[in-house]
């Protein structure tokens, strides 16, 4: 049986991988037009408002973690701070790669450190992604030293730790609500449904939350693909913390479309409004569900249950991101991503998953000792290409 | 700063304008109904409840222009004779412009593998030398006009003032997010000559700059909170450390 499941998975992820390949080919050789589905009035698409948007986001979990460990000292996070870590290094890495699809000209990637225009909210976009990469990278660093056996390197990249985790945090609440207020200067097209002026808060607050959700949602399948136990005592913290950070950002969020006088959009449950105020509360359902299921200790003290909230979570803001991104601007419903888009990001996300499985197996990512080959017969479903 | 205005009333829709566009800019000379890479300008008969009219689209050079705003590189920028020009060698091709413009003005070479933005730049090697713009001199009705802001808009409100049952009381683009360098005067009403109707009158890149002045101060604020927590939970922990260090060596004793 398992057998059989590692055999559709792999065939699965040869299929993805596939076709990302062809559609790779199409992109380089055809250009975005040939490629994609995007337009004068839609100039950003799937790429940037799933891969970078929802992956800078879910990659939150790295900058939160490693501060609650090294700057709050939560000693009961540290065993996830390293797979956390490297979630968000990979995140990050899949950003830039999608940055290259996704730009029209990828060789002048590197202009802005030269070209500067600080009243750009992507100029600071860019930069603080280079610089929190670069953060991510020395924080993963250790795990590699350590399995070459460089001693010296991997204790000076230790020693670094505490201002790296301040570095990683002020660069990425920037980042993280920058991606938020790129969408400022379009209140003339955005929905007001989900324009705000506290889009960067909003940003913060969603990332931070989904971030914790998909830290949760990454231990619960590494404990499935890996056979390794849950830390239910640590993530049932994460599931508390997320609570409160969705019900912050739906406070903010409500309280925000009442102050301005938009509320009432949301229940325009007929004529061509009724979609959008469909999406604001389903977006609601999957996000405020979650939060509310999660105060309970039966639910939250339940490994299966909390894993179930997390994936909910995930959802709800991937909906919220994707609307932002599309659905919600004026242009939005002149919009659905090309069967290639998909391809790539698809091909992005098991190319993620798979450099995640290959550094658990040959890293200490989950453990203290630099030799994970002892990992017990590895067990089923996402295992072998996860 | 230089500008034009188009008095949608004086045009008769003979192209000369489109035609000396593409001639200024090397373009092929063809017909479209929409601005593209290749067609920085497009007129097009329009029929409205007022009448008919002749549209007539171009770049409308905004005094404060979001576009140049977003550009991470600065390939976009507004001159000081009032041009916004773009500079394809350092554009990244990240199409914020295109997502900024509240016009909906510029254009992408999607199917080209080094994609230029295609739109009108006022011609400002012209503007330059103290000429005018190819289509205000193209012009046979005098309906396209080059000349500094300030006269252009004395000109405009005289003309509103001279028939006003003929003109609409207003010039587009004298205040649209904070003012355009491109203004219109008009009998149909500016929606149907693809004008936005819903912009505010603040300048765009002022809703971006709110958030972004902010962040210096916040970050820097917290920097100094996560250090001074740093310190507290260090200081605690190590308190600890000593504290259970003496009890164990008292109960060895």
């Amino acid at each position: 049986m398992t057998r059989l499941r590692m055999l559709f998975w792999r065939w699965v992820a040869l299929a993805i991988l596939a076709a990302g390949a062809y559609a790779t080919i199409v992109r380089f050789t055809k250009g975005l037009g040939g490629a994609t589905n995007l337009s004068d009035q839609m100039p950003w698409g799937l790429w940037i408002g799933f891969d970078v948007l929802c992956g800078v986001g879910l990659a939150a979990g790295g900058f939160t973690i490693t501060m609650a460990v090294y700057i709050l000292h939560l000693e009961k996070l540290r065993p996830i701070v390293r797979p956390a870590v490297l979630t968000a290094f990979l995140g990050y890495l899949l950003v830039i790669v999608a940055l290259i699809y996704d730009l029209g000209r990828p060789w002048n990637i590197w202009r802005p450190t030269v070209m500067w225009n600080p009243r750009s909210v992507m100029f600071e976009v860019a930069w603080c992604v280079m610089l929190y990469t670069t953060v991510l990278a020395v924080e993963f660093s250790p795990l590699l030293f350590d399995r070459l056996g460089w001693r010296r390197a991997s204790q000076r990249a230790r020693a670094a730790m505490v201002p790296l985790a301040v570095a990683g945090f002020i660069l990425s609440t920037m980042h993280q609500s920058s991606l938020g207020s790129l969408y400022l200067i379009v209140p003339t097209k955005l929905h007001p449904l989900w324009y705000s002026p506290l889009l960067p808060w909003l940003f913060w607050f969603s990332a931070v939350g989904a971030g914790l959700a998909m830290v949760i949602f990454e231990s619960g399948m590494s404990a499935r693909a890996f056979g390794r136990a849950l830390e239910i005592d640590v993530l049932e913290k994460l599931g508390r913390a997320m609570a409160v950070l969705l019900g912050v950002f739906w406070f903010l969020r409500l309280w925000d479309l009442g102050h301005r006088g938009h509320l009432g959009a949301a229940f325009q449950f007929s004529g061509p409004q009724a979609f959008y105020a469909a999406m604001f509360w389903l977006e609601a359902l999957l996000m405020l569900g979650p939060a509310a299921l999660a105060l309970s200790d039966r639910i939250r003290l339940h490994p299966q249950r909390l894993f179930a909230l997390a994936c909910t979570v995930v959802a709800g803001f991937l909906l919220h991101r994707l609307n932002v991104s599309t659905t919600a601007l004026a242009a939005g419903s002149r919009y659905f991503p090309s069967w290639m888009e998909v391809a790539v990001t698809l091909m992005l996300v098991t190319l993620g998953i798979a450099a995640f499985r290959f550094a658990v197996l040959h890293l200490a990512v989950f453990g203290p000792s630099p030799r994970v080959r002892q990992f017990p017969e590895v067990k089923p479903a996402l295992a072998r290409y996860a | 700063m230089r500008a034009l205005l188009i008095d949608i009333t004086k045009c008769v829709g003979c192209g000369a304008c489109v035609a000396a566009c593409c001639q200024q800019n090397g373009l092929p000379v063809e017909d479209s109904a929409e601005l593209g890479p290749h067609h920085y300008t497009v007129v097009r008969k329009v029929r409205t409840r007022r009448g008919e009219a002749y549209y007539r689209r171009l770049c409308m050079h905004c005094l404060d222009p979001a576009c140049a705003s977003v550009c991470p590189v600065g390939a976009l920028r507004k001159t000081s004779q009032g041009p916004v020009v773009y500079n394809p060698s350092i554009c990244m091709g990240c199409r914020y412009c295109l997502q900024a413009c509240p016009f909906d003005v510029p254009r992408y070479e999607w199917d080209s593998l080094a994609p230029k933005l295609g739109k009108c730049s006022f011609c400002a090697e012209r503007l330059a030398q103290g000429g005018v713009t190819a289509c205000a001199e193209a012009c046979p009705t005098g309906a396209t006009m080059c000349g500094e802001r300030d006269e252009l808009l004395k000109e405009a409100r005289a003309r509103i003032a001279a028939e006003p049952g003929k003109y609409l009381p207003r010039i587009y683009g004298e205040h649209e997010v904070g003012g355009t360098s491109v203004l219109y005067i008009s009998h149909v009403p500016f929606s149907a000559l693809g004008l936005p109707e819903n912009l505010p009158l603040d300048p765009l890149p002022a809703y971006t700059h709110r958030a972004l002045s902010q962040i210096p101060p916040l970050a820097g604020t917290a920097s100094l909170i996560l250090a001074g927590l740093w310190w507290l939970t260090n200081r605690k922990h190590e308190v600890a450390r000593r504290e259970s260090g003496r009890t164990e060596r008292e109960g060895l004793r």
